[in-house]
């Protein structure tokens, strides 16, 4: 009992702690600094029980490799360092290397946990310096196959920061009911995981036959699944204690910091891409935006698993309204040309060799297109020069944001909580180191 | 490589393209360029305030930089609550080679604007931090990546390559395979750094023959309109 209160006394003092957003506070011009003490006491004579403490890389909790060094007074922390990059692999320096659809494959390695949205956003921005138009089954299908994979994100993100906080039985359930999910991957692309079906132009190639029928019947058993999932967490009295009031982030905070998604909208602020600025079919789907109040831990678990509820509605609406049709443009200047068609006309032979050695060439300029990816907002700001390959291609991943405030989240509360922000503001390294 | 003015998108490019709901219709378009006509009037420094391609860009010189941006964060015109995104972009051939590019949101107007300041590897930038204390991180970022100099910036460390990194690897002029590679060293017993060795060349395959340079071949012009619109300047040799 102690503890809670420990925690929320923390927690209140974080609430009242807060800067005005903009400034940054700095020391005061003569304070010793990094102690806060006036300067005309003498350092001797403090005592200062503060050690440092090295979070991770390895560490479970860490949620990949994540290296946090805590400056803890006693096990209250006082200052958090992230360092990142550990999982740097250069991504952006590669594309610059690969042609426009060899750079696709890349966009699945960033969030492995949720791959196809950021293929989306590298897709979208090519196809608008392009100037093309996709068909409409392939926006469908794009639009359906991104719920898919939020759906696949949130079940990740919701249980493992269950296991973060010690609850075990949410992720073995939720793991199960990614499976399912991953086989839709697989019969739609080819892979559970890297999916590389996105493309731009539309998508890699149509959906096989009976999958429809499977994500419809799935998609009737999922909310059952979630209610489920929520009877062990949501109103856990052990879940409750160890979220409620635990790394609380205001509106003007959240904005300020550069949050945006889950993390944004359970700040209590209602922005959500696929309704303001909508891409491929949102436009045409009717979907609700769950928006928490309060900003901590337990409300952007409460928006994830509200989001998931969407999902389902918005792949029932895009399983009834997806029409027949081709899924990638008809233009093999950039789509390449159907297996068939290669067997019998010369011309479909040259386009393939074309497309796949030299790629097509994107006309100069400059887009910043953003996607709702789970995470937030996920977009690529992308150069071409006109030649067949990004001049520049640069990322902008959603972690990196909402690890930055950390910072700002973890301060004046147990080490404990630190475990248990990280696990809400959902980081994928992949995505945040690039 | 290309001529470096030739990114910039030719007059044409403005248009809208047709598929592309996702920016609106064209009231958006009309409000940003609203916007952009209110910017280059009334705010000195501002090189030139325009529509590209449907997204609305602002150069602007260094010196003006602090001022814009607090303006475009605090005039409820724009509100730009969040800056989403920094970056640099690298034009070895320019006088100042480098583009810090700002991507600002407005999510009360739901609009976007992006900022663009020209430097070198010695000029610096002004640190817009204290505007929004999300800048920390992305400047760090572009310091790593590119070498760009942030003023004002009290946490310009490294943030994404190795601890001990040197250069900056998105340079164009920093080679793609790096110049140091890491492995175990088992009789040592810990991980050591050594120069790059390559069991082959690095390939790196050109293909604009001069053919293929020319991106609307003679008697192919109708096609090509159909497909990328008539904006694009197909000159000889514009790829890489």
């Amino acid at each position: 009992m102690s503890e809670t209160v420990l925690r929320n006394e923390a927690a209140a003092a974080a609430g009242h702690d807060v800067p005005a957003p903009g400034p940054a506070p700095t020391p005061e011009p003569g304070q010793v600094p990094g102690t806060g003490l006036e300067p005309g006491r003498s350092l001797a004579t403090v005592e200062i029980d503060s050690h440092a403490l090295n979070f991770g890389p390895q560490h479970p909790a860490a949620h990949g490799v994540l290296r946090l060094v805590l400056e803890m007074d006693g096990e209250v922390v006082a200052r958090a360092d992230p360092h990142i990059g550990l999982l740097h692999r250069g991504t952006e320096k590669l594309i610059e290397y690969k042609t426009y659809m060899k750079a696709v494959p890349y966009f699945d390695r960033l969030d492995y946990v949720s791959p196809m949205c950021e293929e989306q956003a590298f897709a979208l921005a090519t196809e608008k310096l392009l100037g093309i138009d996709i068909p409409e089954r392939a926006k469908w299908i794009r639009v359906m196959f991104a719920e898919i994979t939020r759906v696949l994100n949130h079940l990740l993100n919701v249980t493992s920061f269950g296991l973060d906080v010690g609850a075990l039985t949410p992720a073995l359930w939720g793991y199960e009911e990614r499976e399912k999910l991953m086989e839709f991957y697989e019969a739609a692309s080819g892979a559970r995981l890297h999916a590389n079906y996105f493309r731009p132009g539309g998508v890699a190639r149509d959906l096989p036959a009976g999958l429809t029928d499977r994500i419809a019947a799935w998609a009737e058993t999922f909310p059952g699944f979630i209610d489920d999932l929520e009877s062990l967490l949501t109103g856990n009295r052990i879940w409750k204690q160890r979220t409620v009031g635990i790394g609380v982030f205001s509106a003007e905070q959240a904005l300020a910091w550069g949050f945006s998604g889950p993390n944004l909208r359970a700040s209590g602020v209602p922005w959500d891409l696929r309704r303001a600025q909508p891409y491929d079919r949102y436009d045409q789907v009717s979907f609700n935006v769950p928006v928490a109040r309060n900003g901590d831990c337990y409300d952007r678990y409460l928006v994830r698993v509200a989001e998931m509820r969407e999902s389902v509605s918005i792949i029932k609406q895009a399983l009834a309204r997806m029409p027949d049709g081709p899924v990638t443009l008809q233009d093999h200047k950039i789509t390449p040309p159907r297996r068939r068609e290669m067997k019998r006309s010369m011309e479909a032979l040259i386009h393939h060799f074309k497309l796949f050695t030299e790629g097509y060439h994107v006309p100069a300029g400059a887009t910043y297109t953003a996607v709702e990816s789970p995470k937030g907002e996920f977009a690529v700001y992308l150069v071409a020069d006109g030649s067949n390959r990004p001049y520049r291609c640069k990322i902008r991943p959603t972690g990196f944001a909402h690890l930055q405030a950390m910072d700002e989240m973890a301060r004046r509360h147990m080490l404990a909580d630190a475990v248990a922000i990280i696990g809400s503001i959902d980081l994928v390294f992949g995505e945040v180191d690039r | 490589m290309a001529d470096p003015d030739s990114i910039q998108p030719g007059p044409g490019a403005s248009q809208p393209g047709p598929g592309q709901s996702g920016d609106g219709g064209g009231a958006r378009r009309g409000v940003l360029g609203a916007l952009s006509v209110t910017l280059s009037t009334t705010m000195p420094g501002v090189i030139s305030a325009a529509l590209e391609a449907g997204e609305l860009v602002v150069r602007v010189e260094r010196a003006a930089l602090l001022a814009l941006m607090t303006r475009l964060r605090d005039d409820p015109r724009f509100a730009c609550e969040q800056m989403m995104d920094l970056c640099g972009v690298d034009f070895p051939e320019r006088a100042e080679r480098f583009e810090v590019v700002y991507n600002l949101l407005s999510v009360t107007r739901n609009h976007r604007v992006r900022v663009i300041v020209a430097t070198d590897e010695v000029q610096p930038v002004a640190s817009v931090h204290r505007i929004w204390p999300a800048a920390t991180w992305w400047e760090r970022e572009c310091y790593d990546l590119f070498g760009v100099l942030f003023d004002g910036q009290p946490d310009l460390r490294r943030i994404l390559t190795d601890y001990g990194f040197e250069g900056h690897p998105l340079r164009k002029d920093f080679p793609l395979t790096g110049y140091v590679e890491v492995r175990y060293d088992v009789d040592r017993r810990q991980v050591v750094y050594e120069p790059v060795k390559l069991t082959q060349d690095f390939r790196d395959f050109d293909f604009e023959s001069p053919w293929e340079g020319m991106l609307t071949l003679p008697g192919d012009e109708k096609a090509h309109e159909t497909r990328q619109g008539p904006q694009v300047r197909g000159a000889p040799g514009s790829g890489r």
